[in-house]
């Protein structure tokens, strides 16, 4: 036991010394940041004021359109159209609407230039705008009276609550935290499975195998380099745990004082309403994180990535063990093992959407997928989307499934790694698992 | 006493029996010449011996006692043919890591490192990476994690390898030191003329098969084939050469070589001369080296085999 702590030990302390554990362990916190930090910045951002030069020959519209969001629409009288259509840039417009005099019921010859695409904001919000005035006018035509009108119209929101305890929930952000869990999940059993790969081929090739075997057991040094590995993926998740909080926790103070700021030097209204835009859209966020239930997710999340990480290290370190001198034969011996990391990616993606099917039920319980698909269907709700008997079921046969990886994978391994100089195929490797060492 | 007593293992590999009913001793303190072709099974044979393996049938035992590899194994030590380091860790952390493998403590490996480091001339190299190091300061550095447990049995498989002449001596010095110090050595190899340097005993073996086993100098006795040398002070004219009890393999300038024919003696060869008053200057015995001996063995069993393989099926 003291041998395979001090292999462990060693596994640990060369990979967290190499300067490439520290740039990823702070690139990724910094990378979260970008992503919540930047999005809000460019939906709440007064960006440029753009000017949009209304020509209404209906007389409809006049100044009927609504200033938002850094639009303005200044409404021009008596111009001549082809000639605006010309110069409407020169005079620092963005872009040019022209309304036709039209028949109210059939309305028709609406045209906007600008002189790029129009963007998607712009286009629906025109189009939006002109559909409600035109609605408006035809009601008074009719003789509705416009209260009377808002008095029918319905306007229900359904609350998606969940559970016993009728928690608010919503199935957008399950998404959204189910994908992401789900992903980084895939990923650390790509990278952690190869760096293990990496690792054994490396001892195998520099021909220290054989020097460690005669102190150790081939499964202790085995089992040393993936627990070592496990342990530096452990502590980077730590890290990027704390950091992604602390970042979490400040990102109102970081927009606070900054859209101060800007007000207090007379952005006057814009900055104002920008600035209560940004604190409604973080408050809308931190209701909705605080409504996946992270008291499970988190812990199902160490367990699931030690899980999978387990059931799938020690395949590739079977497969390492098989590698010589030229590592091509590498690539498609890894195949067997990436499959199905790959195909349990692809079962995620459809739970993800529909984390009740029988595709995702069963993907979340066979072990070779169930640490990607059973992530994507927990922030759906525990026993809600997945009854209690589900998640032990999984973890029980992900528990049995890497007793049973490991136990095929460790005699590959003690084989192949005393194995020079000939090629071994797969057929071959699956041979030395009833062999007799 | 014997360190170490190999009984009647076995090792077969699906096609082919890599150790075939091996049996030998190794006294305590001797150093003992594995030798082989490749193929023969000298690895395999190694690997069971270090507890890498485990015999199909047979039995080791170590120190008198079944040999019990999880525990044993801090008394051995071995320097495989297939070695190397680390390449990115520093030469100094890796002895450690490999001494504290062995069962020592922190502070017990470090001292061991520095007497060892110290005698070597190599402290300057402590914090350098294994890969910034030549192939031969490399090998010194495989020498020293080998030993520096202090192992009873020291293995060592094809050391010289790798090595010029002037390391190559410093390790057999120290191979040396330690067998007088009571360390029991397996030398393997394919090198005769350092076998012959260096071990007390020695065991062929070729297609998993022991072929011999035996001291060195026995081994020279057991083979030698009568033929001696001659030195003369006047070369005779061939018609006073005319006897029954020698023939002339070589001439040579002012020498004979002669094989003595079955019955007669040495002295019978002397007189021959003496009598003709033809002056001797010196007789000497020539024995046949362990390379020849090797050679021959190992010929004389492929022989065997291929009468064996070519007889017909009835």
């Amino acid at each position: 036991m003291e041998k395979i702590w001090l292999i462990i030990k060693r596994e640990f302390t060369t990979r967290v010394r190499k300067k490439s554990f520290l740039v990823t362990t702070l690139l990724v916190p910094i990378a979260f940041a970008a992503m919540i930090i930047v999005p809000i910045l460019l939906a709440t951002s007064s960006s440029e004021h753009k000017r949009i030069a209304v020509v209404d020959n209906s007389g409809l519209f006049d100044n009927k359109f609504p200033d938002s969001k850094g639009t303005y629409f200044k409404y021009l009288h008596d111009q001549n159209i082809d000639s605006l259509k010309q110069h409407y840039a020169d005079q620092g417009y963005e872009g040019l609407l022209y309304i036709p005099q039209f028949d109210i019921s059939r309305p028709s010859g609406f045209e906007f230039y600008s002189s790029g695409q129009a963007s998607i904001t712009i286009e629906s919000s025109i189009n939006k705008d002109i559909n409600d005035i035109i609605e408006k006018k035809r009601l008074e035509m009719q003789g509705i009276d416009q209260s009377k009108m808002e008095g029918i119209r319905s306007n229900v929101e359904v609350t998606f609550k969940n559970g016993r305890d009728e928690k608010k929930g919503s199935s957008w952000v399950a998404y959204g935290v189910g994908y992401a869990s789900g992903f980084i999940i895939y990923i650390v059993l790509l990278l952690f499975g190869t760096s293990v790969m990496r690792g054994v081929m490396e001892e195998k090739v520099s021909r220290i195998a054989e020097v460690m075997i005669s102190s150790v057991k081939p499964f202790q040094l085995m089992m040393g380099k993936i627990i070592g590995i496990a342990a530096v993926g452990l502590l980077q998740f730590c890290i990027w745990g704390i950091l992604i909080t602390a970042i979490y926790s400040l990102i109102p103070l970081f927009f606070s004082p900054e859209s101060m700021q800007a007000a207090a030097q007379g952005g006057g209204a814009m900055a104002q309403a920008s600035h209560a835009d940004q604190v409604e859209m973080i408050h809308k966020m931190r209701e909705l994180v605080g409504s996946i239930p992270w008291g499970l997710i988190i812990p199902c999340f160490v367990l699931y990535f030690l899980g999978g990480y387990l059931f799938y290290s020690s395949l590739y370190a079977a497969i390492g063990s098989l590698a010589n001198e030229d590592a091509s034969d590498i690539q498609q011996l890894t195949i067997p093992v990436t499959v199905p990391i790959i195909i349990g990616i692809m079962i995620m993606m459809k739970a993800v959407q529909d984390p009740g099917s029988p595709l995702a039920v069963w993907g979340s319980i066979i072990p070779f997928t169930s640490p990607m698909v059973m992530m994507a269907r927990l922030p759906y709700g525990v026993p809600g989307t997945v009854p209690y008997w589900q998640l032990v079921l999984s973890l029980l046969c992900l528990i049995g499934g890497f007793i049973g990886t490991t136990w095929v994978a460790g005699r590959i391994y003690r084989t192949g790694i005393l194995m020079y100089g000939k090629k071994i195929t797969l057929k071959e490797a699956m041979k030395w698992v009833v062999r007799k060492p | 006493m014997n360190l170490l007593e190999v009984k009647h293992l076995k090792k077969h590999y699906q096609t082919h029996k890599a150790v075939d009913d091996v049996s030998f001793d190794i006294q305590q303190g001797s150093i003992f010449g594995l030798l082989g072709p490749n193929g023969a099974g000298k690895t395999t044979l190694l690997r069971m011996i270090t507890g890498i393996f485990y015999p199909d049938e047979g039995e080791i035992l170590f120190h008198g006692k079944k040999f019990n590899p999880e525990n044993d194994v801090q008394y051995i030590g071995y320097m495989p043919e297939e070695r190397g380091l680390y390449k990115k860790m520093m030469v100094g952390e890796q002895t450690l890591y490999l001494a504290q493998l062995k069962g020592l403590s922190k502070k017990e490996a470090t001292q061991k490192i520095k007497y060892w480091f110290d005698k070597f001339d190599i402290n300057s190299w402590y914090h350098k990476k294994v890969d910034e190091l030549s192939k031969g300061m490399q090998q010194k550095v495989q020498f020293i994690s080998t030993i520096l447990h202090e192992p009873k049995l020291l293995i060592l498989d094809e050391p010289f390898s790798g090595l010029d002449p002037i390391n190559s001596n410093l390790i057999k010095q120290e191979i040396f030191q330690l067998s007088k110090q009571g360390t029991t050595i397996i030398f393997s190899t394919h090198r005769m003329e350092q076998v012959e340097e260096i071990c007390d005993h020695i065991m062929l073996i070729n297609k998993g098969h022991k072929i011999l086993d035996g001291g060195v100098q026995q081994i020279q006795q057991d083979f030698k084939q009568g033929l001696f040398k001659i030195g003369l002070g006047t070369m005779p004219n061939p018609a006073q050469m005319a006897t029954w009890h020698f023939n002339i393999v070589e001439t040579h300038d002012k020498a004979f070589t002669v094989k003595m024919n079955e019955d007669s003696t040495t002295n019978d060869i002397l007189l021959h001369f003496i009598r003709q008053d033809i002056p001797v200057t010196y007789f000497e015995e020539i024995l046949p080296s362990i390379n020849e001996v090797f050679i021959t063995q190992v010929q004389q069993t492929e022989t065997a085999n291929a009468r064996l393989a070519a007889m017909p099926l009835t």
